[in-house]
């Protein structure tokens, strides 16, 4: 009995993830339609868009290998799994410890690296400038989010997503100079990773100021499908990182009556519009900046890392 | 002490050093004064909780004298001296920004290790206090070695006093005569930088101190 | 079992010799490989079973060698994991090189030093007493050495084999040295006298540093990496795939062996040494292989790069093992060895394809290739697989042992030494960052030669290679595969070796549910590599065949979109460089001296625009440069001895004994 109601539970945790991802996406366009006095798409529009593309037709590039329409489900498959083991409305689900902390940031190198080969396969320029410059990108933020998981793993003790995140929702934890450094450190990393102001810019169509999407440019139909429903859950993911980690309130682990549920998902759910509000904000009062000024910006997000981690191994206190 | 008080004391101690981190981030002028006010403004934060815990009143007349002069005057008066220099849109560095940072990170790590290494006995609060003040001073010079503009000098040697205050506000017992005679040399020190600075462009034409390396004919 | 082992060796010596009387004949490359394959096979087993039964086998003694001493050999569970780790990649290689061979310029150049090469790594690795350490090292080092220049038409190839022997011979010197201290002035050179006797302070220290020099150029270790990208590539690809995966891990194996088992306790500030220059080998490692156009130098590199993540766990080892963390100590030290073995597969792997792809087009030239995935399948299907495990990504391999570094890296604030907790982070931020970089240049390395479109007629006319050469790949790829998805097995078998070099070991993971590994407690962290690796067959599938059946399975082929600008010309498509033009910019001025010129020609002008990128290296730079240098001004101003009368050179001669009686006299 326990064991189904763990699996019905990972499941739906599954399920949510799916299903909020463009609802996520369509709110944070609609919020910064607001900010700008527009009225912006309805707030389901991506899944309509989403079931647009599914149904259309692929238009396949005449030397596209078979590697190219593998790596729309791979990419699809790794970011959805990586997105169903954060703690969202619970923590230790079933299938919580098969990754840690570490390796879901590898799951999500894994979807990277098959993305960036996706737009050296045809061969066009615009895919090579996008590939070029988020391996660019990933080489500084992957190492900046390596740090900043030493760091909260330091004070944890833990990898364990779970176990983190109860950590941080004991009174245990107390305000720490490593946390801040790390809060700051990982909303830049989450910023470049997802592809968004001011180091990428989502909703651009001019090729030489966009990376995510000069790389993806050659997609069509059900793949572009798999590939943004993917961008929706990685927004997603680590939203629920952030907040797992930095806002851990609601989350339960122990018991399972119906309230504790209600509670949880309910707290997720404001949890995310919070940050989806925050992040339209951001986005809105900040200019995009050239691609070579993103290092800067990710350098600096790596030495607060650093220094993070560095502080915790000096000193048990900071 | 509790371990709140402690804990928030450190939090904003440590903001210092952040702050201390973005302006050797910033590279351009107007953006650094902006930080540069922050940063006043959390050792005026800080000062007041170091008043608050220890219970002396005199480090709230600091923390107010930190707050008046290096958070609001200071920066008022550098920005309006920026502009109508015209250089309030200039970005000049010696090294990278990145380079910058890991060489502060890396005498952030220093001033750790001396600090908590020498005041092995003492009380952890001004220990970790004194750790982090030395570092803001060690990052204050490191803006100074860093830039070839005098005006981020001058940041940088008021953001090195900053660690100075930060330093003198941990260490219990610290005479208020000595911190007011500190503030008042400072701002001093401000005005007559202020005054060469235009002495400086009148006859030179720039505020880059190579301009005045070569001047003197040395070489970079 | 020792003696079997022996035998083993002496067929791989005489085959060697039946190999010069085969000469360059077909039946030659068939009898030579396919014997080499049976009988490293054989001493893969013995190693096996040695490894999982009984180690610490009995000594053989030999009368060879020094007459007061013989030869020893023996084999414990240390060396018994590293004969495992020769005799699988000799095994891989020699199955690759059945096909392979039929592509040998002068196979007779190729054919008798290749089982003598094999037969010098095991002889080295089972090697009980300094001596016959000493002498099958350089004969290890003077085979290899044969190999490299065995295509010595090109120019290249030789002064690569030149830097290489140099090098070489230098570090057999260090060994040398560090032995001649061990054993002290009694000069008992058996492994199991000089464990009895423990050096102290200096004489210690020095063996130390001559140790890491002495093994560090021949693993590969900046600064002492100048000869690697040089040789490595220049052999045929099957051996470098030996000199890259097994031989640098040999290199390891002489490391483990002085530091952590006859050196005795180590002092504090070694561990602090060995975490820099792994820490640095590793992050400048990769970012010179990202900057190689030739597939195979970078290759070379990246062997590099990994020779110092290994060297970083080591470091760690040796920091908690210093400590007396004994469990700490066994976590990096299973992470360093693991890592051996799983660098020896895929770096094998990656040199076998890129000899696949050297043979096909007749160029290791990345922006020369292009589009091999269309014509080459399955070649494109093993590299793959070799770029991903390498790139340390789950669920392949490289990742558990770099996560296992990393949660060693995780125990290390408790350790009380003041310079390890600023080293320790900076290491861990550097291993990060070659991560990271890592994942980026495997990329650029299958992107730019097997995607894309062919970018010269030679890409074009490429063919799929033979049977044995893809078996062999086959073979390691699924080796890479079952080391990712299930490591718990790979981590048992380790615990032995890990036991007897730090004195504790893992928790047993064979037991733990769902075969995840779990180095300290669950709570703390776990890994499963098959379940991860199920639930991406599984969403995949799921999702492919739900979008299939329900939404649209429709497909039509067209031009490529390109924003609607074709590129007419194949040579028009992204290049290797400048794919790595930003991280060029982001590191390499810092690291390479990079400077860009632009040459813009005036308006009207039909001169072509020109960017020239200028690397240098500055280790070579630094280093390198003033020592041939300073050589070369020695060797002219001796030049004038050779010149000398008979009566000055017996001058010379009577000076040189006089100078020496006058020490002897003198010395207190």
């Amino acid at each position: 009995m326990a064991v189904i109601r763990d699996i019905a539970l990972q499941g739906f945790q599954m399920l949510l993830v799916l299903l909020l991802a463009p609802l996520l996406t369509g709110f944070v366009r609609k919020v910064k339609a607001r900010l700008l006095r527009r009225q912006g798409p309805p707030l389901l529009q991506p899944y309509r868009d989403l079931n647009r593309l599914l149904r259309k037709e692929v238009v396949l590039a005449d030397n596209a290998s078979w590697l190219f329409r593998v790596i729309p489900y791979f990419v699809f498959a790794t970011t959805w799994i990586a997105a169903s083991l954060i703690p969202t409305f619970r923590s230790g689900l079933l299938f919580s410890w098969s990754a840690d902390l570490i390796a879901i940031i590898a799951l999500l190198g894994s979807a990277r690296f098959f993305q960036v080969l996706a737009g050296l396969d045809v061969g066009t320029s615009f895919g090579g400038i996008g590939s070029s410059r988020e391996v660019m990108i990933a080489s500084l933020a992957e190492p900046a989010m390596l740090m900043i998981v030493f760091s909260l793993a330091l004070i944890a003790g833990s990898t364990q997503l779970s176990t983190m995140s109860a950590f941080m929702n004991s009174p245990e934890v107390g305000l720490r100079v490593s946390l801040g450094l790390g809060l700051i450190a990982l909303t830049i990393v989450a910023i470049a990773e997802n592809a968004r102001i001011p180091v990428d810019n989502p909703a651009t169509h001019l090729e030489l100021t966009m990376v995510h999407e000069a790389m993806v440019l050659e997609y069509s139909g059900r793949h572009l499908a798999l590939i943004e429903l993917s961008a929706a859950l990685k927004l997603l993911l680590y939203i629920s990182l952030i907040t797992c980690l930095f806002a851990p309130w609601g989350i339960s682990s122990a018991a399972v009556d119906a309230t504790s549920l209600l509670t949880g998902v309910a707290a997720y759910l404001v949890k995310l519009a919070a940050g989806g509000s925050l992040l339209a904000v951001f986005e809105t009062v900040i200019a995009k900046m050239r691609v070579f000024r993103v290092p800067g910006f990710l350098g600096a997000a790596l030495m607060l890392a650093l220094l993070a981690t560095l502080l915790r191994f000096v000193s048990r206190s900071f | 002490m509790n371990g709140l008080t402690f804990d928030i004391a450190h939090m904003l101690a440590g903001s210092l050093v952040v702050a201390s981190f973005l302006q050797l981030y910033q590279d351009r002028l107007s953006a650094l004064i902006n930080v540069f006010a922050v940063h006043a403004m959390v050792l005026a934060l800080s000062v007041a909780w170091q008043a608050y815990i220890q219970d002396a009143p005199h480090l709230y007349i600091t923390a107010v004298i930190a707050l008046a002069f290096k958070a609001i005057i200071i920066p008022v008066a550098l920005r309006r001296i920026v502009v109508r220099l015209g250089i309030h849109r200039e970005i000049e560095n010696v090294v990278g920004v990145g380079l910058a940072m890991l060489f502060g990170i890396g005498l952030v790590a220093l001033s750790m290790v001396v600090m908590l290494r020498v005041t092995a006995e003492a009380d952890p609060l001004a220990r970790e206090d004194l750790a982090f003040a030395l570092s803001v001073v060690l990052l204050g010079l490191l803006l100074m070695v860093t830039r070839r503009n005098a005006v981020s000098q001058v940041i940088g040697f008021m953001s090195l006093e900053n660690g100075l205050v930060l330093a003198a506000a941990g260490a219990k017992g610290m005479p208020l005569v000595v911190e007011i005679s500190v503030a008042f040399s400072v701002l001093i020190a401000f005005i007559v930088i202020g005054i060469f600075l235009f002495r400086i462009r009148e006859r030179f034409d720039t505020v880059d101190i190579q301009a005045m390396d070569r001047f003197r004919g040395e070489r970079r | 079992m020792v003696a079997s082992a022996l035998y083993c060796i002496a067929a791989l010596v005489g085959l060697a010799t039946i190999a010069i009387a085969l000469g360059a004949s077909a039946r030659g490359r068939v009898v030579v490989y396919g014997a080499s394959l049976i009988v490293t096979l054989i001493l893969f087993a013995i190693a096996l079973s040695c490894l999982l039964g009984h180690p610490n086998s009995p000594t053989v003694i030999l009368p060879l060698g020094l007459p007061w001493l013989g030869a020893h050999f023996r084999i414990d569970a240390l060396a018994a994991f590293f004969l495992l780790v020769v005799n699988l990649g000799g095994a891989a290689a020699s199955l690759f090189a059945l096909g392979y061979g039929r592509h040998e310029h002068s196979p007779q150049r190729v054919l008798p030093f290749y089982p003598a090469y094999l037969a010098a790594m095991n002889l080295v690795v089972m090697a009980d007493d300094a001596f016959s350490f000493l002498v099958s090292w350089e004969f290890m080092s003077l085979t290899s050495w044969a190999l490299v220049i065995a295509n010595h038409e090109v120019h290249e190839n030789l002064r690569a084999g030149f830097i290489y022997l140099l090098m070489a011979s230098f570090g057999t010197l260090a060994l040398l040295l560090s032995f001649g201290l061990l054993a002290g002035a009694d000069g008992n050179y058996a492994f199991d006298a000089i464990r009895t006797s423990e050096p102290a302070g200096v004489v210690a220290a020095l063996v130390f540093i001559l140790a890491i020099v002495g093994t560090g150029s021949k693993a590969g270790l900046i600064p002492l990496h100048a000869w690697l990208p040089l040789a490595h590539p220049a052999a045929p690809s099957h051996v470098s795939a030996l000199m890259s995966g097994v031989m640098t891990k040999v290199a390891v194996y002489g490391f483990l062996r002085i530091v952590f088992d006859l050196l005795g306790t180590p002092d504090w500030w070694w561990s602090i040494v060995v975490l820099t220059v792994g820490g640095i080998t590793a992050a400048m490692g990769v970012l010179y292989a990202l900057m190689q156009r030739d597939l195979k130098r970078v290759l070379a590199y990246s062997t590099i790069e990994n020779i110092g993540i290994i060297f970083a766990a080591l470091g760690l080892a040796l920091a908690f093992k210093t400590e007396g963390l004994a469990w700490a100590a066994a976590l990096a030290l299973t992470a360093g060895l693991f890592h051996v073995f799983n660098h020896s597969l895929f770096k094998s792997l990656l040199f076998f394809g890129a000899g696949t792809v050297l043979n096909a087009t007749g160029t290791r030239d990345m922006e020369k290739l292009g589009g091999l995935i269309h014509r080459m399948p399955q070649t494109a299907v093993v590299f793959l697989v070799g770029c991903v495990a390498i790139s340390a990504l789950p669920p392949l391999n490289g990742f558990v042992s770099e996560w296992l570094t990393f949660q060693a890296i995780l125990q290390s604030p408790q350790l009380p030494s003041w310079g390890l907790k600023l080293i320790v982070p900076a290491v861990g931020a550097l291993l990060a960052l070659s991560a990271a970089l890592a994942a980026a240049c495997f990329v650029r390395a299958f992107g730019f030669a097997f995607l894309g479109r062919p970018r010269t007629p030679e890409a074009v006319g490429a063919q799929e290679t033979d049977t044995s050469s893809l078996a062999a790949m086959y073979f390691v790829a699924t080796l890479c595969l079952i080391a990712g998805i299930i490591p718990g097995i790979f981590i048992d078998a380790l615990g032995p070796v890990v036991q007897t070099l730090v004195g504790g070991r893992m928790p047993v993971q064979t037991g733990v549910d769902w075969m995840s590994i779990v180095p300290i407690a669950e709570s703390r962290s776990s890994y499963n590599g098959l379940l991860v690796f199920l639930f991406m067959i599984a969403s995949g599938a799921i999702s492919a065949f739900a979008i299939h059946r329900l939404a649209s399975d429709k497909l039509r082929r067209g031009p490529a979109w390109g924003c609607g600008y074709p590129d007419s010309s194949t040579m028009t498509q992204y290049t290797a460089d400048s794919f790595a033009q930003p991280i060029r910019r982001v590191f390499g001025t810092v690291v390479f001296g990079a400077r860009e010129t632009g040459e813009m020609p005036p308006p009207g002008a039909t001169k072509p625009a020109r960017l020239t990128v200028e690397l240098r290296d500055l280790i070579w730079d630094a280093l390198y440069r003033p020592i041939a240098t300073g050589v070369n001004f020695a060797a002219e101003h001796l030049n004038h001895l050779q010149f000398l009368t008979i009566r000055n050179y017996l001058s010379l001669v009577f000076a040189a004994l006089v100078l020496l009686l006058l020490v002897q006299a003198i010395w207190p």
